[in-house]
């Protein structure tokens, strides 16, 4: 196996590890998209009709809070253990166990949203046309929050309360993923072809996988070295 | 090559220098084209036809925006010469560049809100352009915010440096993701004045307008980073000498 698949699997592995030990914190995010979704009809109305009209993007503005929930822990941990620093200068490449963490980090949290979306789905009434396109949607789009989420959760790394910070400065990169996640589903319930919108969140996802990994090691390097 | 000149520029002393003796100058254009483009656009343009005075506003609010997102990319370009070249002076400006264009872009959104009450009949309507510049107040939200939570300023100035650079190659799928959400949802009837169909009467106090904000913006900049440079060379002994020097003057005044 090439020296650079090794660092992804060997961090990929080892942060699913983690997550299935402290399952408890993994479910959080999960439950809270549920709980959130309860609160909706609660607050506005629990009209059918009406719930309908809000389901695509209250599904998406919960799955965005959702992931900045879980982004705080993504290197805070390794960062106060100091295996983040043995990370930093090891002679193998940054990026691929970077890219290792962030998929292990979408693996729990985005990719579990997505499997539990459905459950939303009925709860505010959505209409069974929409299910396919709001996973597959869903699928791409907590990919995308996920790496531009470890962006912020880098930034923030060696900072005491890094929480509501990382959520202020990541929230204004995430407007073109909401955009076009809700416009999948939207389309979808008036009954046009969805596939341009998500075509786009794929292409936001790739150009995210390529740059992000990078910029997230250039980050660390520079801060939490001094 | 010789590159010395460019490693002098990131000096703090030849910067402080240097804007000493231009900084009279510049003032001075600077409130002339402000005094004269504000006279000129405010009291002797033409009345518009079916706004009346109230589109006189944008004599404000079109310079401002054109200075919100211009300020965002020097502030990530000063940032990037920052993490390149490791020069001070770069990561001043890119410290004093983000409250300005902060402001800069709420003036553009607060004289967008004042405007639209009476053409529009709201102060807030969710038109493309308005949340494109919403969203990048809170992109400058989030550098100052970075900015400030640092202790140690290295650290800071990296960091809000990098994000800055991040919310630069985000701006444009932000500005035309926005646009297509706006036409996706077809609102209302509402159309913005375009500036190319106006009246050359009209157009050229905006012209000079948004030439006097340019130079505005500068000027702001030059002083807060004149204020930034002698905050933290405080313990150098030039700044040491200059402030013996003011207190002998003020000491001769009396």
């Amino acid at each position: 196996m090439p020296e650079s698949n090794r660092g992804f699997s060997a961090y990929f592995r080892r942060d699913l590890l983690l997550a299935y030990r402290r399952r408890g914190e993994v479910a959080s995010p999960i439950i809270f998209f549920v709980m959130v979704a309860t609160l909706i009809p609660l607050g506005i109305t629990p009209e059918a009709d009406s719930l309908k009209e809000l389901a695509p993007g209250t599904i998406w503005v919960m799955a965005l809070l959702a992931t900045l929930l879980s982004a705080e822990g993504l290197f805070v941990s390794d960062y106060k253990d100091g295996s983040l620093e043995q990370l930093l200068i090891s002679p193998n490449m940054l990026v691929m166990p970077i890219f290792g963490k962030v998929t292990a980090h979408w693996i729990t949290t985005g990719l579990p949203l997505t499997l539990a979306s459905p459950l939303i789905g009925l709860m505010l009434s959505l209409p069974s046309v929409a299910y396919l396109p709001m996973m597959a949607g869903l699928a791409l789009g907590t990919g995308c929050l996920s790496f531009l989420a470890a962006i912020g959760a880098a930034l923030t790394v060696s900072l005491q309360k890094g929480s509501l910070l990382l959520t202020l400065i990541v929230m204004p990169l995430y407007m073109p993923i909401i955009i076009f996640g809700s416009a999948v589903m939207q389309y979808s319930i008036d009954g046009m072809a969805w596939s341009g919108p998500l075509a786009i969140l794929g292409a936001m996802l790739a150009v995210a996988i390529a740059l992000c990994p990078l910029a997230i090691a250039a980050v660390l390097r520079l801060i939490t070295i001094n | 090559m010789n590159w010395t000149w460019f490693y002098r520029m990131g000096s703090p002393l030849w910067f402080y220098q240097s804007t000493s003796r231009w900084l009279p100058l510049l003032s001075l254009v600077t409130l002339v084209l402000l005094v004269a483009g504000l006279a000129w656009g405010l009291g002797f343009a033409p009345e518009d036809a079916k706004q009346g005075n109230s589109f006189r506003i944008i004599y404000l609010h079109v310079p401002a925006s054109f200075l919100a997102l211009a300020g965002y990319f020097l502030m990530a370009t000063a940032g990037a010469i920052g993490l390149i070249w490791k020069m001070k002076l770069s990561y001043i400006v890119m410290k004093c560049a983000a409250p300005i264009g902060a402001a800069l872009t709420f003036l553009a959104l607060f004289t967008g809100a004042v405007w639209g009450k009476p053409t529009w009949g709201s102060y807030w309507v969710w038109d493309a352009r308005i949340t494109s510049m919403l969203i990048l107040l809170f992109l400058y939200f989030g550098v100052l915010a970075l900015q400030y939570a640092f202790h140690n300023q290295e650290a800071g100035n990296k960091a809000s440096a990098v994000l800055a650079l991040v919310g630069t190659v985000n701006i444009p799928i932000i500005y035309k993701s926005v646009d297509w959400w706006f036409t996706l949802h077809q609102p209302s009837t509402i159309k913005l004045t375009s500036a190319p169909s106006m009246h050359p009467d009209m157009f050229q106090p905006l012209l000079v307008m948004i030439l006097a904000f340019y130079f505005f913006y500068a000027l702001a900049l030059i002083l807060a980073v004149r204020v930034e440079i002698l905050k933290r060379e405080s313990k150098t002994t030039w700044v040491r000498e200059l402030v013996e020097q003011a207190s002998r003057q003020k000491i001769g005044a009396k």
